[in-house]
């Protein structure tokens, strides 16, 4: 059974509060939910929500053969999933769009965009390699899951640390965590993920005209505004400027000019702040931690 | 993996001999499907990719029609002897769902179809031969595709890719390029000029990504003209083959005329 798609009174009242720059849960147009970030007892572990939107991200770590390709590089299989309690329109077994987004983007953004240093993985060449199996859940869709899972990998990145391993000429010693302090990943850097849903001007369902219609860009869209919008676009770039992913795929036509100043000006300064929220988060946690084991 | 073969000379000469914003040669051939109500074959350079559409008609399956729109179905067969190694990929690959999904989002703002409710659009992507470039190659031919079967269409969509090389600009990559160098694929609407998809998965500094998109976008207008060039062809072959029939007295005159008209029509495009 397909969704019911919102009703003609919940988009037209949508609508035309965007035509006036209002939106329904009170944030300006470019303002983004703040990211509540949790972290479990384990290492690696961690949750992250945007208003309602909540997803679970969690690392593991074991050691394997490469193949034979790549003999000098560690591998990251990235597995997500969106939980049925997440929304009544997904069920588990059925691939559906959103999830297949979902895990396209998680794989662009975290393991194409070069984020972890997979050299830093490799323990002896050719024989033993770490694996980092990443998981992600997402619980709860209230708009925007997209971003919230990439979030939640990319910290669970950052804050997982795998055991010290001493090599001997070919034998390969694993320290626990209760010997040696276990030692933080190698990452290159912090590509974080915005997404900006698209509203034409005009509220008429065939918009056939190929005149200047203004469209409403709105940043960090919620269920609402994700189930009515026309287009989106999906950023994910690092503080240093630099852009990992770029993806708009069809959706309403844009002009230049009104997607460069988004990418340009917009999504910079967004992942500046975030950055700078997730490097306090993780500070405050390593605070806590420190009194109950050592910690590098 | 540093490359052992330059991307761009000091001559401003590429590996394969182009230069910075040259395009590989573009061949078309529409309507080499007779069995589909629409097909093209594009290649750019090396990269070939068929596109057979079959629509509106009854949609397969009740539940997935909508009460007012038609629905578009795409699917992509990437074939196993496309790219350099033999390899079959699955139908549910998600990279190739992802595919698929992309060109769907693409057209669905583009083809009206409001016009055919109830109805099903079908869109089967065959992959021929990579070298770089293939969404670019899907994207035109689809829009080609599309014309040929007749499917009212708000616009063509006109698609290349672009990448960087250290500062300079380049279009149209191949795969030696595309793996080298950052790129992005950027399907522009040419009336308008507007841009309905760009897709980069690669890392790029913002700056060079502004640089590269404005190049994409006009690059996108000069694809346009060999796509109208080619719909016009066939166009007026089709229109000659009518007028070639026998004809009936007071028809040999409207035959005559219908030819000037179409003409005009088609220069509005």
């Amino acid at each position: 059974m397909r969704p019911p798609s919102p009703s003609i009174p919940e988009r037209e009242f949508l609508f035309t509060s965007l035509k006036q720059s209002l939106r329904l849960d009170g944030r300006q147009l470019l303002e983004m939910r703040h990211p509540t970030i949790t972290f479990g007892t384990e290492l690696g572990w961690v949750e992250c929500s945007l208003g309602k939107t909540r997803v679970v991200a969690a690392i593991d770590a074991k050691m394997v053969k490469p193949p034979p390709e790549r003999p000098y590089e560690g591998t990251i299989t990235i597995h997500s999933e969106i939980s049925p309690m997440a929304s009544p329109e997904y069920e588990p077994g059925r691939t559906s769009d959103e999830e297949v987004t979902i895990t396209r983007m998680l794989d662009k953004v975290l393991r194409r965009s070069d984020a972890v240093d997979k050299e830093s993985l490799c323990v002896l060449a050719g024989q033993r390699v770490w694996h980092l199996r990443l998981t992600v859940h997402c619980l709860a869709d209230a708009g925007n899951m997209l971003d919230c899972a990439c979030l939640a990998g990319i910290i669970a990145l950052k804050h997982f640390r795998r055991p010290e391993v001493e090599v001997i000429g070919d034998e390969v010693t694993v320290h626990p965590p209760t010997e040696r302090a276990p030692l933080p990943l190698s990452l290159h850097h912090t590509p974080l993920c915005l997404t900006f849903a698209f509203f034409p001007e005009s509220s008429s369902k065939t918009a056939t005209s190929t005149s200047s219609t203004k469209t409403t860009t709105v940043l960090d869209p919620s269920l609402l505004e994700s189930q009515l919008a026309t287009g989106f676009l999906h950023v994910a770039l690092n503080a240093q400027r630099e852009l990992c992913v770029v993806q708009k795929a069809g959706g309403v036509p844009l002009t230049e000019d009104e997607i460069l100043p988004l990418i340009k000006d917009v999504a910079v300064t967004r992942v500046r702040e975030l950055d700078r929220i997730v490097e306090s988060r993780l500070k405050e946690d390593w605070e806590g931690r420190k009194t109950f084991v050592e910690v590098r | 993996m540093a490359s052992r073969i330059e991307i761009l000379n000091d001559g401003g000469f590429r590996s394969d001999g182009r230069k910075q914003y040259e395009l590989r040669d573009i061949s078309i051939d529409l309507s080499s499907q007779s069995s589909a109500d629409g097909s093209a074959s594009v290649s750019h350079g090396l990269t070939q990719v068929v596109v057979s559409v079959f629509g509106p008609r009854e949609a397969k399956m009740r539940r997935e029609t909508i009460h007012d729109r038609a629905n578009i179905n795409v699917e992509v067969n990437v074939a196993p002897f496309s790219a350099g190694e033999r390899r079959r990929r699955g139908r549910g690959d998600k990279r190739i769902l992802e595919f698929a999904s992309t060109i769907k989002s693409t057209f669905e703002p583009v083809i009206q179809t409001t016009l055919y409710p109830r109805s099903q659009i079908d869109i089967y992507v065959q992959i021929l031969q990579q070298d770089g470039g293939v969404l670019q190659a899907c994207i035109n031919a689809t829009t080609l595709a599309l014309a040929s079967a007749g499917i009212p269409l708000l616009d063509f969509v006109c698609a290349v890719t672009g990448g960087v090389h250290s500062t300079s600009p380049l279009l149209d990559l191949t795969t030696l390029e595309e793996n080298d160098i950052p790129h992005v694929t950027v399907a522009v609407m040419p009336r308008t000029g507007k841009v309905t998809l760009v897709t980069m998965e690669t890392r790029l500094h913002v700056d060079r990504f502004e640089d590269i998109f404005r190049v994409a976008c006009e690059a996108g207008k000069v694809i346009h003209k060999e796509m109208r060039a080619a719909v016009k062809e066939r166009t007026g072959a089709l229109v000659a083959a009518m007028g070639a029939a026998p004809r009936v007295a007071g028809a040999g005159a409207e035959a005559g005329e219908r030819d000037v008209v179409m003409d005009e029509r088609i220069d509005d495009y």
